[in-house]
């Protein structure tokens, strides 16, 4: 047990000194803000506090950057060490290699954890601050940084799935970004056609939802919308998480990333360094 | 089985169509330094990848004392120096071999063994700035972790400097000294002669010789090449001394160890006809090419 803590305290380490931790905090800050006081202006006429509109701002954003900061840091955990030749070493210590891939991603969590808690919350404060917060929106900010962390956590597991199954870093880093375009825009578009083919159709009632709620990232913007009843009415999106019952969106935001590590340790164990 | 901390029996591995380890016997016993030469791709590091149990093999056994290679109690009793190897730049050598200290359970004294090998300034220091032969040396420290029974070295040296070289071996004839088999696999010869017990050469994947330096050069008998440079005609010299002319003004002529002496003493009474000689005891390349051309037959 003690082994894959050993890990995460190199890990962690090496995400602090890289100015990884530093950077990515920042990014989350400056852009939380931004959007923050950006989308300040639909306050009076929704007739909703400034906070609750931040976070609305804020899912949006965290949809798109979530799994960017995510993919970023892990397409290396396995990929790295490949091609610095350290991996033999390293798996040739009594570690075991879900030891090590667990260690990685403690440490990959707690950074992305500390990031979105810091961004958001900065942000949360400056909005509640001038603009007014209430339980219900102070409660939507803790939803929107518990479930960013999920959505992270989703795709540091992936991350770590191609970083296995890929040769080399650059490789790992190209197929992360493919993956990033794929769950996060693709997707999205594809079922927007799809929507548009089907006019209203049996797929559109019933297909549709179960289909976009399997992406976790849609996941994770159904479950901030449905929710609460004021990020809902200023995302403008409420069709789809209507259609669905409570539990589909965090069910689906909660199996992805055991599963995502699965598949990871999967491909680790089946990797000859 | 016991007495051998390293027993490894008939054994066999495939890349795709490829054999690349056709039934390889090796014994290392604890202690013993032995030297796995081969050209690159004769299948060292595939031999070393098998003990440490991180590829699958087919066919044959390996153990290490009794335990199956890549189970827990082998993992904690082997030692590993892998080929070139780097570690994160970001980390300290003295964080690093933390982590690795950690990970093998052992309360070990991190910075005597840095140390000890020569790393004692470079403590708190990037790994990034360190130089290839500091990252070697980090690398060396972590195989001193322990009281390893078998250490696996490939091609320790590449990256060192002479100097360093010798600190190398100080360090190895320790391991041994402490009951460790110690197994190094390189391509130089000139470097493991002197340093081990016994030498093992593999071509393509085949163990083709396995004894000590001194049984192997008597057996194969390779010759000593003397290269003659002459100090104006050298067709002459050729014609006197019964060489090849290999350019404008050298000679090369081969003799066996025995009649090394007799060559000298000819050459010597040439006087002033000669500039300048040169002697080439027989090389890895010799003793290989000619262990493989045996197996060939």
């Amino acid at each position: 047990m003690t082994r894959f803590l050993a890990i995460t305290r190199a890990e962690m380490l090496i995400l602090r000194r890289n100015r990884w931790l530093l950077v990515a905090t920042l990014i989350m800050v400056l852009f939380a803000l931004a959007l923050t006081f950006a989308g300040s202006a639909p306050t009076g006429t929704l007739g909703v506090d400034m906070l609750t509109v931040s976070v609305a701002s804020m899912t949006t954003l965290s949809v798109y950057l979530a799994p960017l900061l995510a993919l970023m840091i892990s397409f290396d955990a396995v990929a790295g060490d490949v091609d610095r030749g350290s991996l033999a070493l390293l798996l040739s210590y009594p570690a075991g290699r879900a030891e090590i891939l667990l260690g990685k991603f403690t440490a990959h969590l707690a950074a992305l954890a500390f990031a979105m808690t810091v961004g958001f919350g900065t942000a949360g404060a400056v909005a509640a601050w001038f603009g007014g917060a209430g339980p219900e929106s102070l409660m939507a900010l803790l939803r929107l940084i518990l479930t960013s962390i999920l959505l992270g956590a989703v795709f540091l597991a992936l991350g770590s799935l191609l970083s296995a199954l890929a040769r080399g870093a650059t490789a790992a880093a190209g197929l992360s970004a493919g993956l990033w375009l794929v769950f996060v825009v693709l997707y999205d578009l594809g079922l927007l056609g799809a929507v548009v083919m089907d006019q209203g159709g049996t797929f559109t009632r019933s297909v549709f939802p179960w289909v976009m709620v399997a992406n976790p990232a849609d996941a994770f913007r159904l479950w901030n919308i449905a929710a609460t009843e004021g990020v809902a009415m200023t995302s403008g999106m409420t069709g789809a998480a209507q259609a669905l019952p409570v539990w589909a969106a965090p069910v689906s935001l909660l199996v992805w990333p055991v599963l995502g590590f699965v598949l990871a340790w999967a491909a680790f164990r089946r990797l000859e360094p | 089985m016991t007495d051998k901390a390293l027993t490894i029996t008939s054994l066999c591995k495939d890349r795709g169509p490829t054999r690349v380890l056709s039934d390889i016997t090796l014994h290392v016993a604890p202690g013993e330094r032995v030297a796995l030469l081969g050209h690159n791709g004769a299948g060292k590091s595939t031999l070393i990848k098998s003990i440490l149990g991180l590829i699958p093999t087919d066919g044959g056994t390996i153990r290490i004392g009794t335990a199956a290679p890549g189970s827990a109690q082998a993992r904690r009793d082997t030692a590993y120096l892998p080929e070139a190897v780097s570690f994160h730049p970001a980390l300290t050598g003295r964080e690093q071999l933390t982590l690795f200290a950690r990970l093998s359970g052992e309360r070990a004294d991190v910075p005597g063994l840095l140390e000890r090998v020569g790393l004692a300034d470079a403590l708190d220091r990037r790994i990034g700035t360190y130089s290839k032969g500091m990252r070697q040396r980090l690398g060396l420290a972590q195989v001193l972790l322990g009281k390893p029974r078998v250490a696996l070295l490939d091609e320790p040296t590449s990256g060192l400097d002479p100097i360093s070289r010798q600190d190398l071996y100080a360090i190895i004839d320790e391991l041994a000294g402490q009951g460790a088999a110690v197994l190094i696999a390189s391509h130089a010869l000139t470097e493991v002669e002197a340093r081990t017990d016994r030498i093992a050469i593999l071509r393509k994947g085949v163990k083709v010789a396995d004894d000590t330096l001194a049984n192997l050069s008597a057996l194969a008998g390779l010759p000593i090449r003397l290269r003659v440079r002459a100090r104006e005609n050298a067709d002459a010299l050729a014609a006197r001394l019964g060489g090849n002319r290999v350019n404008g003004a050298s000679v090369e002529l081969l003799c066996s160890p025995d009649d090394k002496m007799e060559a000298l003493r000819r050459i010597a009474a040439m006087g002033e006809a000669v500039a300048d000689l040169e002697m080439t005891p027989p090389k890895l390349e010799d003793l290989y090419r000619h262990y493989a051309r045996e197996t060939v037959q």
